[in-house]
């Protein structure tokens, strides 16, 4: 990675550029190679700052020196003083008044301000129902350059050094992808563009494609003329209408500005986009399995290679990328492979964007750059777990991702470090879990998950991992035996090396992960028929703690059996013969947080030690 | 419309810069509420409603309403970014149709930040 000895920032925030914060980009830019300091000073443009009414505003690091009300004309000045001989111009600074706002700035909230948005950019801030917003924001300046200054080799090569790799989830690199897309022989070429996100937990693509549907289909025009490609296809998951209703209105106003269609911007190149919305299987997320779901056939994968770059929909060479992938794209072409590769970790380059939920302070949609720990993912942006939690450990990469333990938090996220812990990047789901969450009953939910939207077509897949649900289930009732694990080990091999598609592949995982770092809880259960997360139902029991109760009789209204029972003011009673363990009364109860909780479920060797 | 050429872009960016820019325009402010499938689901709809009676109710013309994507921030939606011309966009959580015909009277009217249900000023960073 190249060191800057300065970095320049330019703040882009509506107030700024409204003062012609461009310009003075495009100034400083041209300024900075007239005066050869290209290879020292970076440009960057910023988010808000919070002090519009000083704008525009330049702030020069690492010296954090703040420049406001500059005009395009200040800025050789500015550059010969600061940037090249390294004395701040005074009368440029801004001094700040003694007066300072009780409101937190965007760049001082924890969530904000870890985040680095590349394809999240135009988040919350441009219409995504108007093409004039997102082309006001840049947008179709990279097919522009495209289409007038490269040639489509030039792009291929542009997108392989940038070192971008597939958002699916594989990883792969996608500059190979196009190469050998472009290079495969014939007229007709296809492209699509995989929105069938089905991990429980994740919208990522959801959010990119409500957002800014125009980035993905830029991302997809500039692949069309370098791969040659004239037809390109959105597989959108039809669970997503505000995702489908905003891509089809971003279509037809491409189309209708000659952006999309025939002629495009004149050049005499054509591409067409059509959104097809998958019926709702996860197995279609599988490339194989997409492709053959579009062509009207069952969606089911088959074995690769060939791989769908060379023999794709209808036989025909196909190239397919996610929706994170495609909506990377026109960054990368506008602002250089340089830059690109700049952002991330030696083997995985760019921003990846995360969903962060589950027992987690702050949810939502993160971006981050490759290489942030997932301990300043959960902390730093996520605020951590609920108020008297721990955390236990993360799931990444939903049903074919694994869990991973709070010993292995600082783990840099990318593509391989992941791996290596024994969970996948995938797209991008991330489940936070606490002290309230049993490991084998989440390695049991995500199986299931699997088992469900196994296809069926191979063996291993099918059969293999219901016998592992059924193993799983056994163990959550409390019949586990001596040699189960191992049984559930040897199942998660097979089924692991010898499955068709990526879901068999990767189903074991969430199993395999728990198995290696929570392995103890697994042995609770099996041999002391205990689970401490209090989740397990055969193996609790609820009772009132009469010291605490109150009488408040919340969980007697919310009893769906009857079984608790009691006179108001006065402690209640647990009928166990009736209770059927749903937790409702435990999650009801307000005295908790005043002296522990009133209601305590504990684990029936617990309550035999006691008797 | 008629199909653009190269070069016609320029022209687009120029014109959105000249009214997504409050400064130049004649507009008091702008209010986005922010629609994704999550604010939606948390009552964006109600929100946005809410904001075009209380405009219309208070006789209120110069001030843009605009829709966009989610935020980033799920859990604290229906959200939505309130800015005055000329000053930093002001992000509010946690939103309901009276909290936020509040804000607009308090904000909007007599240019005052309702601090109990703003979570930030500025705007993000982008690369």
């Amino acid at each position: 990675m190249k060191e800057h000895r300065l970095h320049v920032l330019v703040c882009a925030g509506t107030g700024c550029v409204a003062c012609r914060s461009f310009e003075i980009r495009e100034e400083l830019e041209q300024e900075i190679i007239r005066q050869g300091l290209q290879e020292e000073v970076n440009v960057v443009t910023t988010g808000c700052r919070g002090l519009c009414e000083k704008g525009p505003i330049v702030i020069v690091q690492p010296d954090g020196i703040f420049y406001r009300q500059l005009t395009a004309k200040d800025i050789p000045h500015l550059v010969t003083e600061h940037l090249l001989k390294g004395r701040p111009v005074k009368k440029f600074i801004y001094v700040p008044s003694k007066k300072e706002s009780p409101i937190p700035k965007m760049m001082d909230i924890g969530f904000f301000k870890h985040q680095r948005l590349v394809v999240l950019r135009n988040r919350g801030r441009l219409d995504p129902e108007s093409i004039d917003e997102y082309i006001g924001f840049d947008g179709y300046r990279a097919l522009e350059k495209v289409l007038t200054q490269m040639t489509p080799p030039q792009v291929v090569e542009e997108i392989k050094s940038s070192g971008l790799r597939g958002r699916g989830g594989g990883g792969f690199p996608t500059g190979i992808k196009w190469d050998v897309c472009a290079r495969a022989p014939g007229q007709i070429k296809y492209l699509v563009c995989n929105g069938d996100e089905g991990d429980p937990g994740a919208f990522m693509d959801r959010s990119v494609l409500e957002a800014d549907p125009h980035a993905v289909l830029e991302g997809m025009v500039i692949g069309a003329v370098a791969m040659g490609a004239h037809k390109g296809y959105i597989y959108v998951r039809s669970e997503y209408p505000l995702a489908i209703k905003r891509l089809e209105i971003a279509i037809r106003q491409a189309e209708a500005y000659g952006l999309l269609g025939e002629n495009i911007l004149g050049t005499g190149f054509n591409f067409s986009i059509e959104v097809y919305p998958g019926a709702g299987a996860f197995v279609c997320g599988e490339e194989t399995a997409l492709l053959a779901s579009l062509e009207g056939k069952v969606g089911r994968p088959r074995p690769r290679p060939p791989y769908p770059a060379e023999k794709g929909l209808w036989e025909k060479p196909t190239c397919i990328n996610n929706v994170e992938t495609w909506a990377n794209v026109p960054q990368i072409i506008l602002k250089g492979s340089g830059w690109y590769s700049s952002i991330g970790t030696e083997t995985s380059k760019g921003t990846k964007i995360f969903s962060l939920v589950g027992k987690i302070n702050n949810t939502g949609l993160v971006e981050v750059p490759m290489g942030i720990t997932l301990r300043e993912i959960i902390f730093d942006i996520g605020g951590g777990v609920g108020k008297g939690k721990t955390f236990k450990a993360v799931q990444t990469g939903g049903p074919s991702g694994g869990c991973i333990p709070e010993s292995l938090l600082d783990l840099p996220i990318d593509y391989d470090s992941l791996t290596k812990a024994g969970s996948i990047m995938g797209s991008g789901g991330m489940i936070v879990m606490d002290n309230d969450t049993c490991m084998v009953d989440v390695a049991r939910y995500f199986l299931n998950f699997t088992v469900e939207e196994s296809c069926g077509k191979c063996n291993p897949c099918r059969v293999g991992t219901r016998h592992m649900v059924q193993i799983l289930e056994k163990i959550c009732e409390g019949n586990g035996e001596p040699g189960d694990l191992e049984k559930l080990e040897f199942l998660a091999r097979t089924v692991q090396s010898t499955s068709l598609c990526g879901l068999g592949k990767t189903a074991p995982n969430p199993v395999l992960t728990t198995l290696k770092y929570f392995r103890d809880e697994y042995e609770a259960h099996i041999h002391d028929k205990r689970c401490d997360a209090l989740i397990c139902k055969a193996l609790i029991s609820y009772r009132v703690l009469p010291e605490k109760c109150t009488g408040c009789q919340r969980c007697v209204s919310v009893c769906p059996t009857g079984a608790i029972t009691g006179p108001r003011s006065q402690a209640h009673n647990v009928d166990l013969s009736k209770c059927i363990k749903c937790r409702a009364c435990y999650e009801i109860c307000r005295f908790d947080a005043i002296a522990g909780d009133a209601i305590r479920i504990e684990t029936t060797r617990e309550e035999e030690e006691e008797a | 419309m008629a199909k653009l050429k190269i070069g016609d872009l320029e022209k687009i960016r120029e014109k959105v810069r000249k009214t997504a820019g409050l400064r130049q325009g004649k507009s008091r402010g702008k209010v986005t509420v922010h629609m994704g499938t999550c604010g939606i689901a948390a009552g964006a709809r109600g929100i946005l409603t809410a904001v075009m009676d209380q405009l219309e109710a208070s006789e209120i013309k110069d001030v843009i309403v605009a829709t966009s994507g989610c935020a980033g921030l799920c859990s604290r939606e229906p959200m939505a970014t309130v800015e005055i011309t000329g000053n930093p966009p002001v992000k509010y959580v946690d939103l309901t149709p009276e909290k936020i015909r509040k804000i607009l009277d308090e904000h909007i009217v007599n240019g005052n930040i309702v601090e109990k249900n703003a979570l930030a000023i500025g705007s993000e960073r982008t690369y």
